[in-house]
Parts: C-alpha cells; sequence; structure tokens
C-alpha cells in the first residue's frame, strides 16, 4: 500500500510503530508536491517541514509524542503563519510575511504537525471555483480540466491527489464543504464560533469558520480536536468545552431520524447527483435510520442573502488593505488618494472588487435598509427554518452542490456562479456545522453528501459520517497518479 | 432599478477603486445582475422581523484592563512598503 493513501488514524500507528519516520513521511509528501501538476500549493516550505519533521521524531523515539505529532498537512493560505507568506491568493499580499501566528496555526505547531506549504485558494476567499487565484487555477485531481471547487481548492486538491493526508479550509458559503464535494473528499464545517478566527484572514466575519478537510471522519474529528476551542482573541469565539470529537465515533445510528429538504431536490439539481445522494439515504435507511421530507421555505432567498450580507462584511474587512501599512503598495504614488486609489485597483482581482463595490454601495446611505438590513432579516428567517427543522428532525441531508465539478473557465457570468452554492449558503447564515462526505461518482467525478446539523452536534455528524464510512467505500477511492 | 456608469463610477470611488473604461462597463452590467438577484428579497414580508447580525446570541465579553500586548512594532515595520521612525511613510498630506 503507498504511505500516502493512507488515513492519519494509519499514519499514527505507523509513526508509532516506527514503520517510517515523520521525516521520511514528510519527503515522501514533498516530492509529490513538487512533482505535482495541480497547482495546489502558493508556498511549499520545505526546510521548514523537515525541520518540523525532526523534531517530531525526537518527540516520537522519546515517548512523549501526541497522536498527531509527526502528521503532515497542507494549511490553507488564509491562515497567518509566523515567518511564511500568507497571500490570501491575492496579489495584495504577495509580499506579506506574517509577522505572527493565526491561533489555528498556533494550535497545529503545538500538536507538532508538520506544514508542508500554504494551500492555493481562491482570492480571500471569494469564489465558488479556485479560479480567482492571483497563483492561477487549482486543477481537479479526478480531472484535470475541470474545477476543484473554491474557495479552499487548493486544500482539498491536495487531500484528493494524496499531497497531504489532511488540510485546513474556511467555509463562509461552502467553501470547505463545496470543494470537498468535487474532490470526493471529507469535510466539515464546524458550528460559528467554534474554531477561532484570529489570524485567519477576515471575509464576511459574520459567517468565516475554519475547519478540516480529510480522507475519513475518523481523521477529520482527530483533527478538530486540534483546532476547536475557546480563544480569547477571537471576540465571537465560543466559551464552551471542547468534547472529544473521537469519542462518539462508534455509536449506533439507528433510529437516527433524517430530514430531506424538498426545497434540496427541485429544479436546478443534476439527475445523476440526484441520484448518488438517494442512494446514500437508502444506505442510511439500511443502517436503521429514518427518512422524512421536511421544507425550509426561504432557503431559495439564500443567494441574494448571503449576496449582500458576504460584500457588506467584505468591503468593511478589506478597507484594511490600503497600500500603507503592509501589502501591496503602487509605484510611484502622487498623493495619498492616488495611493489608495491604486494599490487597491492593481492589488485586488476582479472578483474581489466586484463583492467590495456591492457591499460599499448595500451599506452606503439611502440604500442601508434595502439590502442590508432586509438582508439581514432575511437572514433571521432563513435562520428560523432550521429550528423548526431540528424539532423534527436529528440530522439534515441533501447535496453539496447541484452538479459535479465543471470544466475550468466555462463559467464565466458571476451570477451563474453564485447560484452553484444554493445548498451550502444556508448553514452559514444560521452559523449551523455542516459535512461533505463522498457518496459516489457520476461519469467518474465524485457526488458528495452534505449533513447539516443542529449547533454544536459536530460529534454527531461526525458519528453519522464515520457509520456511512463504515458500509461504502467511496471515501477510499483515489484518483490515483494519472492525472 | 438599475445602476448607471457614473454611479458604479462613484461606488467605486467611494471603496477606493478606479475602474478602466472597459471595467466600468463590465461591472455596470455585473453589479445590475447582482443587484437584481437581491431585489428578490423585496418579496419576502420582513415587517416585525429582527435583523440578525450574528449567528450566536452572545454579549460582546469584557476583559480587565491591563497591558497584554507587547511591543512588535518593530516586526510590523518590518513589513511595511515604506517606512520612518516608528511611524509609516505615505505622500504629504499637508503642503
Amino acid at each position: 500500500m503507498d504511505v500516502h493513501n493512507k488515513t492519519i488514524a494509519q499514519l499514527s500507528q505507523g509513526l508509532k510503530a516506527g514503520d517510517f519516520s515523520s521525516a521520511e513521511l514528510t519527503k515522501h509528501y514533498l516530492d509529490r508536491i513538487n512533482t505535482s501538476e495541480l497547482n495546489a500549493f502558493i508556498t511549499v516550505t520545505d526546510e521548514l517541514a523537515m525541520e518540523q519533521a525532526r523534531a517530531a521524531d525526537d518527540k516520537i523515539i522519546k515517548g512523549n509524542a501526541g497522536i498527531l505529532t509527526g502528521i503532515p498537512y497542507a494549511h490553507k493560505d488564509i491562515f497567518c503563519t509566523n515567518g511564511v507568506k500568507t497571500s490570501a491568493g491575492s496579489k495584495m499580499l504577495d509580499n506579506f510575511i506574517s509577522p505572527y501566528d493565526a491561533t489555528v496555526s498556533h494550535k497545529l505547531n503545538q500538536a507538532d504537525l508538520v506544514m508542508l506549504g500554504k494551500a492555493n485558494m481562491d482570492e480571500f476567499a471569494m469564489g465558488s471555483s479556485n479560479e480567482n487565484s492571483y497563483y492561477g487555477d487549482v486543477k481537479n485531481p479526478w480531472n484535470v480540466s475541470k474545477i476543484p471547487g473554491g474557495s479552499s481548492g487548493g486544500s482539498a486538491a491536495a487531500v484528493a491527489g494524496r499531497l497531504a493526508p489532511f488540510a485546513t479550509g474556511t467555509d463562509t458559503g461552502g467553501s470547505i464543504r463545496q470543494p470537498a464535494s468535487l474532490c470526493g473528499i471529507t469535510g466539515l464545517k464546524p458550528t460559528y464560533g467554534r474554531v477561532s478566527r484570529y489570524g485567519m484572514i477576515a471575509y464576511a466575519s459574520s459567517l468565516d469558520q475554519a475547519g478540516p478537510m480529510t480522507q475519513t471522519a475518523e481523521d477529520a474529528a482527530l483533527v478538530l480536536n486540534v483546532m476547536a476551542g475557546f480563544d480569547e482573541k477571537d471576540s465571537t469565539s465560543a466559551n464552551r468545552d471542547v468534547e472529544d470529537y473521537t469519542e462518539n465515533l462508534n455509536d449506533s445510528i439507528k433510529g437516527l431520524t433524517i430530514g430531506l429538504p424538498k426545497e434540496f431536490f427541485s429544479e436546478g439539481l443534476d439527475d445523476e447527483v440526484a441520484n448518488q445522494v438517494m442512494a446514500a439515504v437508502k444506505e442510511f435507511e439500511s443502517m436503521g435510520a429514518i427518512v422524512k421530507e421536511i421544507s425550509l421555505p426561504n432557503s431559495a432567498y439564500a443567494i441574494p442573502t448571503y449576496y449582500i450580507v458576504a460584500p457588506c462584511e467584505c468591503s468593511s474587512n478589506l478597507s484594511r488593505l490600503d497600500g500603507v501599512r503592509y501589502g501591496y503598495r503602487c509605484d510611484d504614488p502622487k498623493n495619498l488618494d492616488d495611493l489608495y486609489l491604486r494599490s487597491r485597483s492593481e492589488g485586488f482581482g476582479e472578483e474581489v472588487k466586484r463583492r467590495i463595490m456591492i457591499g460599499a454601495y448595500a451599506l452606503s446611505a439611502g440604500y442601508y435598509d434595502a439590502y442590508y438590513l432586509k438582508a439581514q432579516k432575511v437572514r433571521h428567517l432563513i435562520s428560523d427554518d432550521f429550528k423548526k427543522a431540528f424539532k423534527q428532525v436529528d440530522v439534515i441531508m441533501g447535496p453539496v452542490s447541484p452538479t459535479t465539478a465543471f470544466d475550468l473557465g466555462s463559467v464565466k457570468d458571476p451570477v451563474s456562479m453564485y447560484l452553484a452554492d444554493i445548498y451550502t449558503l444556508s448553514a452559514n447564515l444560521a452559523g449551523l456545522p455542516g459535512m461533505s462526505i463522498p457518496a459516489g461518482f457520476s461519469q467518474n467525478l465524485p457526488v458528495g453528501l452534505q449533513l447539516i446539523g443542529d449547533y454544536w452536534s459536530e460529534s454527531k455528524l461526525l458519528n453519522i459520517a464515520h457509520q456511512f464510512q463504515q458500509q461504502t467505500d467511496w471515501h477510499t477511492q483515489t484518483p490515483g497518479d494519472k492525472s | 432599478m438599475s445602476l448607471t456608469e457614473k454611479q458604479v463610477s462613484q461606488i467605486a470611488y467611494l471603496a477606493r477603486l478606479s475602474l478602466s473604461n472597459e471595467a466600468l462597463k463590465s461591472n455596470t452590467k455585473d453589479l445590475n445582475s447582482i443587484l437584481s438577484l437581491a431585489e428578490q428579497l423585496a418579496e419576502i414580508d420582513t415587517n416585525d422581523i429582527t435583523p440578525m447580525a450574528h449567528p450566536l446570541h452572545m454579549t460582546q465579553r469584557l476583559r480587565e484592563d491591563k497591558v497584554t500586548e507587547q511591543d512588535q512594532s518593530e516586526s510590523f515595520q518590518a513589513i511595511a512598503p515604506k517606512i520612518g521612525k516608528k511611524h509609516y511613510l505615505v505622500p504629504t498630506v499637508i503642503e
């Protein structure tokens, strides 16, 4: 068995048993990364990785290693990493060497994990195809002419292409779940506030949430154990104890009530994707789950709501990027206004500018009530739909994305791209945890099943996903090295 | 209601972005199609609905009023485009 096909759980055993060292493992992944054509990484941190691996091997030999000591990973380039370029996929931050660590980076370091490099992404996490990166498109390992999804496209491609055992991701409107679905891996977006946002470059602060992208639910539980937790440095971090997310993985799901929102199976959903999702639901039924049709009546409004709320927050967040203190500054500014205007215009890409302008408009005097305030009210209705649903069911299931991965360069109109986010946005608006797990294939491209749980039900979601992965082998399939 | 090129140009300036003539045309089209998507929201009756700014119903935490951050000006300034002693340099604002 090729070592890169092993899960974190298996690699951890192998490291403890001395089957291979972290240095050997790290070198193996670095070699794979450096010969890969997926463009999954913006920065490969070869030297740092080998240094971290040797330090991890020391701990393993001395017998004071933790469960994840020496496991390599790909870190989305949205997390600040002290001394390492942190670009957020933007020309604006191409020269930004972060002077500090994000809390997530710090926690991963404390757990003796080995960072292979910084994963490619849509610029400032704005995109659903990873075609908005200053560093070029990421390719889908299952078919290199297809998109990997976005915005955590580099992270998903790295895990699916077996360039890293796991990756970090962030999800503002589906950016963990959608690329996980399109690349055939497991991705978890925790409840808003579960993972610290400190040092995670902000896109839309009331929606952003970080989580693990892995081969299996068991691995996602292991990584979430490290990532999750209260953080004084994040004002919206939830002050709740962190569970051991591996503890309930083996619980029986007999009697579990699954809600299928009828709005998630209406027009626009590809037939083959619908078939695979329904086959997965049938599998759950055969495992003793009960399926109920439910309704999330306002879910179609998630698209306009999100595409007002998120741009408003981004136009505010990205105003800090002005060419004065860090990041890109234009050549020879004539005056201060010229410095702002040209630094921002030359530094930001098209999609980012579009969202900043939508936000600036929707927040401006005279339009605030009609757009931003209205969207926040509809957000409340969308959230209430879920509250009602979770009185009847334990978990909601449905598709992640209306289609499988589409061709690179094929969707040019921004609104058409936004419409593909239909099934993922509402969980972010409500702040609920969601997962994507591999559930089959359509024309050799992966199809994901989405699970949405009630607040703080990560443990339950991981249990449900793990039980499914005990009965199916979709998650073990790999694109191989042909790509 | 749809935005004119002149309005888009004003919005761009509000956000301190400048657009080429070509970009102004394409952005006017794109912004209008995004706003017409947003106009779907007007269909929904939201009387008596409170706006939801945030998913968690939490209050802002307070902390003790003591210094927790060290002076990191050197490392912060090391990545700045142009600096003086303990300050950032921009083109002259006041002659």
